[in-house]
């Protein structure tokens, strides 16, 4: 089978986010950029699906600046077989992502997509869901489980609710939560073996997909603090302070 | 004029509180709002649902296909009803966040996720890297609206809404590749930790699984819904329905009590919007400090008991 995987390069979860001074987006200047942490637990969830005796070529596809390639190399690290870059400058929203995977799991007659529920930078939690609606196939969003079958799959999702099991047929779109699994570290020898694995850069043009309507950005600000601090002494001055804020 | 078709959340028998915040939301566009129950048997949900002040209509769908809520079979039913809207919101939870995106692509329009403020019916505020930026978007004036709506932002609407009830049915063509299994629920009495107006959450501090016994009791004391740290969930103390967080639930309720929580960054996220926060936490030092309103230093197993006395002093 073929499994395409997302993997998109946004700033490191561990980093604190600045607001630019002029409101028009977030400093990226110097700021350590990773593979979204979805995305990680994606292509682990591929690796595991291969490495449990299921033939596989795992394709790790990035949408974005041509940076992007050293988030590839890493995928290809840990284990991907392939990569393909689509090279975009300029931001690229849910909906015309999911366009430009749908034209790629065409090409590749791709049997699973294995995407993140949603990146860190935007946290649209959008794309699996209108890629498996443009390919009008099954989507499995917010996965902990996979368990996959011939022409079939188990997936129990994480829902306000609780856990939910659906059954999908395959081919299908599976989006991953945080307890899927844990991603592997990399290795040094395989970052040098992932130096001769095969990455493929596109434009965006090439690819000949319409472009989508999008949303204008007018301006980025930072949140309203919340300010806090206050401490009581004992358990009867809290139930008081309690009162006074009438929340009892 | 604006009108606003609304998914409503609901598990079959009672409709979700997050679909009377969503309702709010409509209600700052401004315009007709409907709202739209897909379900086998969607009577008590529908009923429900036009009791909410400032609905105009109710639309009934009902299929058998509707029985369990899946993205696959809604969304293709969603995009037909929508031909008659400005605009179609749904609740930024794990319902809405599965089937509007599915439905805004059969639209071909760019969703709007997670709206935190309305500027105008196309422009809004929505929350970026994990609520530390706030981005003004604006959709396209001249199609649909497709928005979730983040349900920490925006309080209940009220009661005593007269809507009509209309059932109405699509020729959309249902998909047969998705299959609903089970829903494996934690069967509680207690208040739905998503929409409660207290929480009571418990962290790593609290030790163990056992000893988790003692957030429960104190939440019955105050009639709170439970949650928990993502390390506490981690560490096995609760299942993870029950995370609250960045990458758990995001809740706003009127009081949240952290107790033995240190108060991590992507906790924090997921409580910022409530009215009151009260830390109780061994360690002067702990970050929670910092945001809670009220603060109290100390030992988590002490503190709790001598605060339900308190309490049943007061209810007295």
């Amino acid at each position: 089978m073929k499994i395409l995987v997302g993997i998109k390069r946004v700033i490191d979860y561990s980093v604190r986010v600045q607001i630019k001074k002029d409101g028009s987006g977030v400093n990226i200047d110097g700021v350590k950029m990773s593979i979204n942490p979805f995305d990680e637990i994606a292509l682990e969830e591929a690796l595991r699906i291969r490495e449990g005796g299921t033939q596989a070529e795992i394709v790790a596809v990035s949408i974005g600046p041509s940076e992007s390639q050293q988030q590839l190399r890493t995928a290809l690290a840990m284990g991907a077989d392939r990569a393909i870059l689509v090279e975009s400058a300029d931001a690229v929203q849910p909906l015309m992502t999911a366009r430009i995977f749908h034209e790629l799991v065409k090409r590749e007659n791709a049997d699973l997509v294995i995407l993140g529920k949603q990146a860190i930078d935007d946290d649209s939690n959008q794309t699996g869901q209108m890629l498996a609606a443009l390919w009008d196939r099954p989507q499995a969003t917010f996965a902990s489980k996979l368990e996959l079958k011939a022409k079939s799959a188990a997936v129990t999702r994480e829902v306000d609710a609780g856990l939910e099991i659906i059954e999908i047929d395959l081919p299908a779109v599976i989006t991953t939560d945080l307890r899927l699994n844990t991603p592997r570290f990399v290795k040094m020898p395989d970052i040098m073996k992932a130096r001769s694995k095969p990455l493929q850069t596109l434009k965006l043009k090439e690819l000949g997909v319409s472009a989508a309507p999008k949303l204008e950005t007018a301006k980025f600000a930072p949140p309203p603090q919340r300010i806090g601090g206050k401490k009581v002494e004992d358990v009867p001055s809290l139930i008081a302070a309690l009162k006074q804020k009438g929340v009892l | 004029m604006n009108s606003i078709l609304i998914i409503a959340e609901h598990d079959g028998k009672k409709l979700n509180a997050s679909t009377a915040r969503a309702v709010s939301c409509a209600q700052a566009i401004g315009g007709d709002i409907d709202i739209a129950v897909f379900a086998a048997d969607a009577g008590s949900v529908a009923q429900a649902a036009a009791k909410l002040k400032g609905v105009k209509r109710v639309l009934k769908i009902e299929r058998a296909e509707n029985g369990h809520q899946l993205a696959a079979v809604l969304a293709p039913q969603i995009a037909k009803l929508a031909k008659d809207y400005t605009h179609v919101l749904a609740p930024s939870t794990t319902f809405g966040k599965d089937v509007l995106p599915r439905a805004a692509a059969l639209l071909g329009v760019q969703q709007v996720s997670d709206v935190m403020k309305v500027i105008d019916p196309v422009t809004f505020e929505r929350p970026m890297y994990a609520g530390n930026a706030i981005v003004t978007v604006k959709a396209p004036e001249k199609s649909c609206v497709v928005a979730t709506v983040r349900t920490a932002s925006w309080q209940e609407c009220g009661s005593g809404g007269t809507a009509e009830i209309t059932a109405v049915s699509t020729d959309a063509a249902l998909p047969v590749h998705t299959r609903f299994v089970e829903l494996k629920a934690e069967k509680s009495d207690r208040p739905d930790l998503q929409s409660a107006a207290r929480v009571v959450s418990g962290g790593r501090g609290v030790g163990s699984k056992e000893n988790f016994a003692i957030i429960y009791k104190f939440a019955d004391k105050l009639g709170a819904a439970v949650g928990a740290s993502r390390a506490a969930v981690d560490a096995g103390f609760v299942p993870n329905d029950l995370q609250v967080g960045q990458t758990g639930k995001i809740i706003a309720p009127d009081l949240y009590v952290a107790v033995g929580i240190s108060g991590a960054i992507q906790h924090l996220t997921g409580i910022k919007d409530a009215r009151t926060i009260v830390a109780i936490n061994k360690d002067p030092d702990a970050p929670i400090f910092q945001v809670a309103d009220i603060g109290l230093v100390g030992d988590l197993f002490k503190i709790l008991p001598e605060l339900e006395k308190e309490l049943d002093k007061f209810k007295t």
